[in-house]
């Protein structure tokens, strides 16, 4: 426990740093370069940080991760450019929307093939439930009750 | 000595809780009926037990009692008396405790309300949540006991983690748990019925008021969590896909697909085996939340705990639970009969698409959560999933089922009329499409594609009374009879049509504060003034002072409108005195009703007398909060129906059976 305490610290630390954004100095004169460095910094990740993207965090690898990216804006990168000149320093782990690759199949898959299966189980359920009803009349008996039910229905609404 | 005393209790708790497990069941062996009856009395001594040795940590708090390793880690002598309070269970081994006692206290409710249960039926949920008791009770003493002391004492704590010294944290746990925990009812019942091999329309009429129950309280609890995180993380933001919210988040879904299905089969006895599962997996979801928060397998803001040793408790808790329930479910499932037929296009067609959405979005959350670590556990490789990936599952998913919300209503039980219930929706969806274009238009730089997601949500307020306007009839009845009708419905359809209302106002939220909301970050010093979104901001001041347990600076802004002064705000930012951990107080002012401004003081700037202020315009925002709001009361006010309250059942099939006895039509529910 005693050796975990220093590592909960640090985590707390890291957990509760005021998530403060981008700084003032670090602004474009170009709004719309900055405009697109703020999209693409909202879907990297800050890599010290608990699930926030380095828009959101004021950690230092945050900043200067924000700096570079304008810094690869400014030398006329497109926006992917700069996206994959970030993933090969830093691997796939900044990225927040992870890539369609085939790693990711299951990720990307799941909610088509659980709506699908799901879709189609619900379907044949539906059909066999009404197949297995198909040819059943009503009875007589049933009948003469369902038709004076309705009768009486509309003589009650009229 | 009273801290030993609670230590002590939760001990009785654990051997109690044991025989509540085992006595009631051997009574359902061999149909011992004295052995049935002593479950409930058991059932409320495991609950009061541990309400003492909740109350005895609760009074080590109130006393900073540092000779509790405990309170020594999450107090401090100068912390205002509330969060003293609340600190209980502001860390792992205290939150656990509140876990088993609310897992005890709704033992005990069912005990105390199961009067006309059928003894063999509450036995056997007694017992099965004994079951579950003991396995958290074993939990606690054996790798998170509250009460273990220190020698020698110290003088002084280390204070709670500075966020969560707020007002908020004094009601989103407790929220959370109750909501969480509830579900572990529809767990029992659902366990109880396959151990049984019966269920009926009348179980499904029990569970429902406890699906509700949960609902409400994880409703309010994620809620709150959310304007929490909000106003304390001083960024502005309402959700952040983070994994503990997901935690939250995915009981809540599920529960909310099983409020649903638990109606189709109490009243059409269909989908009871669906029903049973979800029940099963809707307290699946919960434990498994309790596992990823508590076990710290993925760090996150709220993960203030981290120990493997309790994670591969709670993972063999799980697998247990989980696991056993879903072996009993597969042997048992087969034995259960489906009643009721019906048509794709009918009520029940309708809520079962509610389902396999709800249940897709479920899993796709689920998925979300987990694969980071699926694909470092196979290859070693980390990656992440944040919100872009959840936004572009799960937001696709939710379209189509917030469209078809209004149809639900309107469809009749076992076959329904789509073209009907459109020609009702027609004035809706006119109405929806103008006010959305209007909004369009006046917010002259919107996107076209945000234009549809204001009819979407203006859609689902207005079709949300389709139903009961319908049942009105104002245009065949006249308003004063249609007025009487009004008041006549019964409480569920009010309560169906205002939690849907609720949906809607939080998506117009959500929808307004993503399209239209506006920031800035610059430089000011006192003495300056900035103007922003159609606003003028006056930095009157900068003071540092001296809260109980931390030191602030206090900025104090001026907001005000062509000159009419709108309001002050007080941004500060903290540092604690025991963790030396800075935090922000974001300074708000609400605009209207229903819009805010935002401001939080960010770094000095060095060499300057300059500092960093960000200002955020959240318009709507706060109509996400007012929807949950709606969304908890509607379901309070269906809880209150003849229908749910526990009794009524059998007064009401009487009266039913009364009615179909001389004849006449049942009218339509």
């Amino acid at each position: 426990m005693r050796a975990l305490l220093p590592a909960l610290i640090v985590a707390l630390g890291l957990a509760t740093a005021p998530a403060h954004a981008v700084n003032p100095d670090e602004i474009l004169d170009d709004p719309a370069l900055e405009e697109r460095a703020r999209d693409i910094s909202a879907g990297l990740r800050c890599m010290v940080c608990q699930n926030q993207s380095i828009d959101d965090s004021d950690a230092e690898l945050a900043r200067d991760l924000r700096v570079l990216v304008r810094d690869r804006l400014v030398a006329g990168d497109t926006n992917d450019e700069v996206v994959a000149y970030v993933v090969d320093r830093y691997g796939e782990f900044v990225l927040l929307r992870p890539t369609l690759s085939a790693r990711n199949a299951l990720l990307w898959g799941t909610p088509i093939i659980i709506l699908l299966l799901g879709g189609t189980a619900a379907f044949m359920f539906g059909r066999r439930q009404s197949q297995s009803r198909v040819g059943e009349a009503l009875s007589a008996e049933e009948q003469a009750r369902v038709a004076k039910i309705l009768d009486e229905g509309e003589r009650r609404d009229g | 000595m009273i801290v030993e005393l609670g230590h002590y209790a939760l001990v009785l708790g654990l051997a109690l809780s044991l025989a509540q497990m085992v006595v009631p069941m051997i009574g359902l062996r061999t149909n011992d009926a004295r052995m049935l009856a002593v479950a409930p009395s058991l059932t409320v001594a495991t609950f009061l037990v541990i309400a003492v040795s909740f109350a005895a940590l609760t009074w080590a708090y109130v006393t900073s009692d540092f000779s509790v390793r405990n309170v020594w880690a999450n107090s401090f002598s100068d912390k205002p008396m509330i969060f003293k309070i609340t600190g209980v269970w502001g860390n792992h081994e205290g939150s656990m405790l509140l876990w088993i006692l609310t897992l005890a206290l709704f033992g005990a409710l069912v005990a105390f309300f199961g009067g006309n249960l059928p003894s063999r039926l509450k036995a056997a949920v007694l017992s099965v949540q004994g079951s579950v008791t003991v396995a958290f009770a074993l939990f606690i003493l054996l790798t998170s006991n509250p009460f273990e002391r220190l020698s020698p004492p110290p003088l002084e704590g280390r204070d709670l983690n500075p966020i969560l010294q707020d007002i908020g944290l004094a009601i989103h746990p407790p929220l959370l748990y109750l909501g969480y925990v509830g579900f572990s009812i529809c767990f029992s019942f659902a366990v109880a019925a396959l151990i049984e091999g019966r269920i009926d329309a009348a179980w499904a009429r029990w569970v429902r008021p406890w699906t509700l129950v949960s609902w409400v309280f994880l409703t309010a609890g994620i809620s709150m969590g959310s304007y929490w995180a909000y106003y304390e993380l001083g960024w502005g933001g309402w959700w952040f896909w983070d994994p503990v919210e997901n935690a939250s988040f995915m009981p809540w879904l599920i529960g909310t697909a099983l409020l649903h299905s638990a109606l189709v089969m109490e009243k059409r006895e269909a989908m009871k085996v669906w029903t049973i599962l979800l029940a099963i997996l809707a307290f699946s979801f919960s434990l498994l939340g309790t596992f990823l928060v508590r076990s710290g397998v993925l760090t996150s803001v709220h993960s203030f705990a981290t120990d493997p040793e309790r994670g591969l408790f709670i993972l063999m808790i799980l697998v247990f639970f989980i696991g056993g329930s879903l072996i009993l479910f597969a042997l048992r499932a087969g034995t259960l009969r489906n009643g009721g037929m019906f048509h794709p296009v009918s009520r029940e067609g309708a809520l079962v698409l509610n389902n396999l959405f709800l249940t897709t979005a479920t899993a796709t959350v689920l998925v979300g959560t987990l694969y980071p670590l699926l694909v470092e556990a196979v290859s070693g490789e980390k990656i992440s999933v944040g919100a872009p990936y959840f936004n572009y599952t799960f937001i696709p998913l939710m379209i189509p089922l917030l469209m078809a919300v209004p149809f639900g209503p309107l469809l009749a039980w076992k076959r329904g009329n789509l073209a009907a219930a459109a020609e009702r929706l027609w004035l809706t969806a006119a109405i929806s499409l103008v006010a959305a274009l209007a909004i369009a238009w006046l917010v002259y730089d919107a996107p076209i594609l945000s234009a549809f997601a204001y009819a979407l949500a203006f859609w689902l307020i207005i079709g949300s009374f389709a139903d009961v306007w319908q049942k009105a009839g104002f245009a065949k009845n006249g308003w004063s009879k249609g007025w009487a009708r009004l008041k006549g419905l019964p409480r569920a359809n009010w309560g169906t049509a205002l939690a849907h209302a609720g949906l809607g106002i939080t998506t117009l939220g959500i929808v307004g504060v993503t399209t239209l909301e506006d920031e800035t970050v610059l430089r000011m010093t006192p003495g300056d003034t900035t103007s922003f979104a159609g606003y003028d901001v006056a930095f009157n001041s900068l003071t540092p002072g001296k809260g109980p347990n931390f030191t602030y600076d206090k900025g104090i802004f001026t907001i005000s409108r062509d000159g009419r002064v709108i309001g002050t705000v007080e941004p500060e930012k903290r540092v604690y005195v025991a963790s030396r951990m800075p935090t922000t107080e974001a300074g708000i002012q609400t605009v209207g009703l229903f819009s805010q401004y935002y401001l939080a003081l960010g770094d000095a700037v060095e060499g300057s007398e300059d500092i960093v202020v960000r200002i955020w315009w959240k318009p709507w925002v706060t109509l996400i909060w007012y929807g949950t709001v709606v969304m908890v009361a509607a379901g309070l006010i269906s809880l209150s129906d003849r229908r749910l309250r526990i009794g009524a059942p059998v007064a009401a099939r009487r009266r039913r059976e009364a009615a179909l006895a001389a004849a006449k039509p049942e009218p339509a529910e």
